[in-house]
């Protein structure tokens, strides 16, 4: 029995190895980096004073996870579409703007100045019933009409932003409340940010689904083999749509809080170009973008990869310019160090390694 | 004529001096996956102009050794020498086998179907930017015509028969200058006259002194095309001989390394049982997409089979009835209730499964574990929102893995990594696992070993004895649904031409049903 477990834990960290090595190699690299200039203020976490007077937690490691909250969400729910359909979803930046606008109207109707807990559920649940029919618009060209993910979104991708105009016109409404606040930055007494308790919400609500109904091996099975999948009595086209209703549940609650953090909405702006970067955290997350298994403690993993690796070339007053620029090279190195080409060698190195330490042990 | 001349010279050199002429040479080959050593210190010789069949059955070796010869996997230890190739043949890719005239056509054929016949010839040999596709389609036509194959240079390689198609993927070989041609298991889905074709091309390539390695389940097909056999069990070479010198039993002893008592067993419990009355399944002109109206019935207990020519409609029928494909007309009674069965799920919750005919396509989940994969069916009948605990799926696993004989490094080895016994092993344990009060089991010998084969057809006869399921089989090989089924339905042309029951089960008069009256 002993030995069945360890066998499965191996599995689980094997598929995990490349994100945490990234992570291990960026945290290494601060660290030597801070030693060499003889300040570890990049690791740091004290407390501040915000400008609600509540004391919160303050940091580069803070505002990485912060920072990275929308972007985790998202990338959870592309994970499963992907992992359903072997393709991705490029209108999320898109449909979350129009979320957004939906969750603006409708606390806009309420009055802007008597923003409430009910007015904000009231707004939200507006705003995730609309995304849904956007994602399940996708949704529908994807497994009805079969055309390829990427092609079926990027009608939502162009036009999404227009729609999110049409809704709220050329304002960009400003939020200036204190439950707003609670959202987006942090619930006085509470010194961690608000957004990192609403990623481990969204993932423990997925960890539940996974839980109590079939869906991780039924979207595993589609993925996989779609054929067969129907012949085992599996519907595809019902499971594709399930991950699309998911998804979009994910860029609802990611826009609400992207919404709340900048107290304002700009249909612009409001999520811009996210889809790259979610697709890159389900890749990073060892995810095989072609479909079939999946992991989604791997894509927070590289949702959070992401954006430490932002944080440190900020922090090492890399312009904002060209910013993007080094990132796609440490990007380039991440996928390809990944790919199945990659991962056969070193997960044969691995081994040998291991079989070594063995026999080392066995001849003790 | 000349050409024949020659020939004969050679022949007569052949056994002057045979050491000349051997064109492939492997020695003391070993090779080790995890946990298992796939090959050890295996010997092989190919000498030119023989067909020389590889036989083993399932994990036995053969394909690693193909695979060592052709570059896809690197060899632990041993040599490989190659007739022109001064001291070792350095081989480490595809690429490079195919550049010492080492070329496969393997089981499923890797061209591209939507390109002409010329096209898949000389797809990738051209060899600056500049490709000439006229002379190139003159060029191809010549070959053609040459070999005999039924096929035109301009012709899109999807309009021609799977046959004709592994006919030019050896006719490229044969362009490409090869002396060792390996054929992996290139009939197994050919009907019996597109075999003859093929065995037609390949007696004329072993005239002209091409050596062929021959992979094949069919132990017919060893003995009508084959000069010389060499057996490998385990990974280790059993021997090689002459033809003539090994009688078919003999052969199946040596690959099984056993004696045949196990065919005694399937005997003894081959006394078919008497189906009760009860009828378990009943459909009435039922119609689909893909099969024109039929009836059919099973009893409880029964065995049947449905036979015919590949494209007779055999497998489409069973695919109706499981709702495979679009169904589109006819009534449908499950122990007398009529009930509506147009989707597998339906099927399923009615108490029928179905193993499919293409494992590769339409069974194995292949990225997913042997337990998931196990468990798959059963839980799909037991809901979405009734996920199995973990521990429950691994007992069913491990219940399941013993009971065949599931050969596997653990339960949470991707099926894609198992050979395909054990992969149909564990699709067969899929169905089994939900208790079917009828089961649909599409060709489940195809393209696995003599032991598993016994294994299947044993256990077919243990449930429907033992557990009163209806079975129907499904075979290529009429002998396998002589021994199991005590109905056969007989299919031409997508309809049934006639129901064989009794004495009639014997080979000639299935024959007959299938070739039609009079003819």
């Amino acid at each position: 029995m002993r030995q069945k477990t360890s066998i499965r834990r191996k599995q689980d960290l094997s598929q995990l190895i490349i994100p945490l090595a990234a992570l291990g190699i960026l945290v290494l690299f601060n660290l030597i980096r801070g030693i060499v200039i003889g300040d570890l203020g990049f690791f740091s976490i004290t407390t501040r004073v915000n400008n609600d007077g509540n004391t919160v937690l303050a940091g580069n490691l803070i505002s990485i996870i912060d920072d990275a909250s929308a972007l985790a969400i998202i990338a959870m729910g592309m994970t499963l579409v992907t992992a359903a359909c072997g393709g991705q979803d490029i209108s999320v930046g898109a449909v979350g703007a129009i979320s957004g606008a939906v969750f603006v109207k409708v606390l806009d109707a309420f009055g802007l100045d008597k923003i409430s807990v009910g007015s904000i559920l009231i707004g939200l649940f507006a705003a995730i019933a609309v995304t849904i029919v956007f994602t399940l618009f996708n949704g529908t060209l994807v497994s009805v009409f079969k055309i390829q993910p990427m092609i079926a979104t990027l009608i939502l991708f162009s036009c999404g932003r227009s729609i999110a105009y049409m809704i709220t016109g050329s304002a960009t409404p400003q939020l200036n409340d204190k439950l707003i606040n609670a959202i987006g930055k942090t619930i006085p007494g509470i010194p961690i940010p608000t957004p990192i308790f609403l990623v481990v919400l969204m993932a423990l609500i997925l960890a539940l689904i996974f839980k109590v109904t079939n869906l991780r091996l039924y979207t595993q099975t589609v993925g996989i083999n779609q054929g067969a999948a129907r012949l085992n009595g599996i519907n595809p086209m019902v499971i594709k749509l399930l991950s699309f209703v998911i998804l979009g549940v994910c860029v609802s609650l990611a826009s609400m809080i992207q919404v709340c953090r900048l107290n304002q909405l700009s249909h612009k702006t409001l999520l811009d170009a996210i889809e790259m970067d979610a697709i890159l955290a389900v890749a990073i997350g060892g995810n095989s973008l072609g479909g079939g298994k999946f992991r989604l403690s791997g894509t927070i993993l590289g949702a959070y990869i992401i954006l430490m690796l932002t944080n440190t070339l900020n922090d090492m007053s890399v312009k904002p310019e060209s910013i993007k620029a080094y990132k796609a090279i440490v990007i380039i190195i991440i996928v390809i160090a990944g790919s199945p080409a990659v991962k056969q060698k070193i997960t044969a190195f691995w081994k040998r390694i291991h079989s070594g330490s063995r026999k080392v042990m066995a001849g003790r | 004529m000349e050409n024949r001349v020659v020939r004969a010279k050679d022949l007569m050199n052949v056994s002057q001096d045979p050491q000349n002429n051997v064109v492939l040479s492997m020695r003391g080959i070993s090779k080790t996956f995890p946990g298992t050593k796939a090959l050890n210190n295996v010997n092989f010789t190919l000498r030119k102009g023989e067909i020389h069949a590889l036989m083993g059955e399932n994990g036995a070796g053969k394909s690693t050794l193909i695979k060592v010869l052709t570059g896809v996997y690197p060899k632990d230890s041993g040599q490989i020498f190659v007739d022109g190739i001064e001291g070792e043949a350095s081989i480490h890719s595809p690429q490079e086998a195919q550049n010492l005239g080492i070329s496969t056509v393997y089981q499923e054929i890797n061209l591209c179907p939507n390109l002409t016949v010329a096209e898949n010839m000389f797809i990738g040999r051209s060899k600056g930017a500049r490709v000439q596709w006229k002379s190139n389609e003159k060029r191809a036509n010549e070959i053609l015509s040459n070999l005999g194959i039924p096929a035109q240079a301009d012709q899109e390689l999807s309009h021609c028969s799977l046959a004709v198609q592994q006919m030019v993927a050896i006719a490229r070989a044969v362009d490409m200058q090869c002396k060792v041609l390996i054929l992996d298991e290139p009939t197994s889905s050919l009907d019996d006259k597109e075999v003859q074709m093929l065995f037609g091309l390949m007696r004329d390539l072993r005239d002209r002194g091409v050596g062929i390695i021959f992979v094949t389940h069919f132990l017919e097909q060893v003995y009508e095309v084959s000069d010389r056999i060499t057996v490998l069990r385990n990974g280790e070479l059993v021997g090689e001989y002459l033809i003539s010198d090994l009688p078919q039993v003999e052969l199946v002893a040596r690959m099984m390394g056993k004696d045949l008592n196990d065919l005694a067993d399937l005997e003894e419990i081959g006394q078919k049982k008497t189906a009760s009355e009860a009828v378990v399944y009943e459909a009435e002109n039922l119609s689909s997409s893909d099969s024109r109206p039929f009836n059919f019935m099973i009893r409880e207990g029964e065995i049947n089979g449905f036979t015919g020519l590949l494209g007779s409609g055999r497998s489409e029928s069973v695919r109706a009835i499981f709702g495979a494909d679009r169904v589109t007309g006819g009534t449908v009674k499950v122990k007398g209730k009529a009930v509506s069965i147009t989707k597998p799920h339906e099927a399923m919750k009615a108490g029928i499964g179905y193993l499919p005919e293409d494992r590769k396509r339409d069974g194995i989940i292949s990225d997913l574990s042997v337990r998931e994969n196990i468990i798959l069916a059963l839980q799909v009948m037991k809901g979405f929102f009734h996920p199995m605990s973990r521990k429950e799926t691994e007992q069913f696993a491990d219940e399941y893995i013993k009971a065949l004989k599931i050969k596997t490094a653990s339960q949470e080895t991707p099926v894609g990594s198992l050979s395909g016994g054990n992969q149909q092993k564990v699709i067969l344990a899929r169905w089994l696992l939900t208790h079917p009060d009828y089961l649909i089991l599409d060709e489940p010998t195809r393209g696995i070993d003599v032991g598993t084969k016994l294994e299947i057809q044993k256990l077919v006869l243990k449930l429907a004895a033992e557990e009163n399921m209806s079975i129907t089989f499904i075979s290529s090989e009429i002998e396998e649904m002589l021994r199991t089924c005590s109905r056969l339905i007989v299919m031409r042309d997508r309809n049934i031409v006639g129901e064989l029951t009794g004495d009639e089960l014997n080979q000639s008069s299935v024959m007959k049903t299938i070739a039609g009256g009079g003819q």
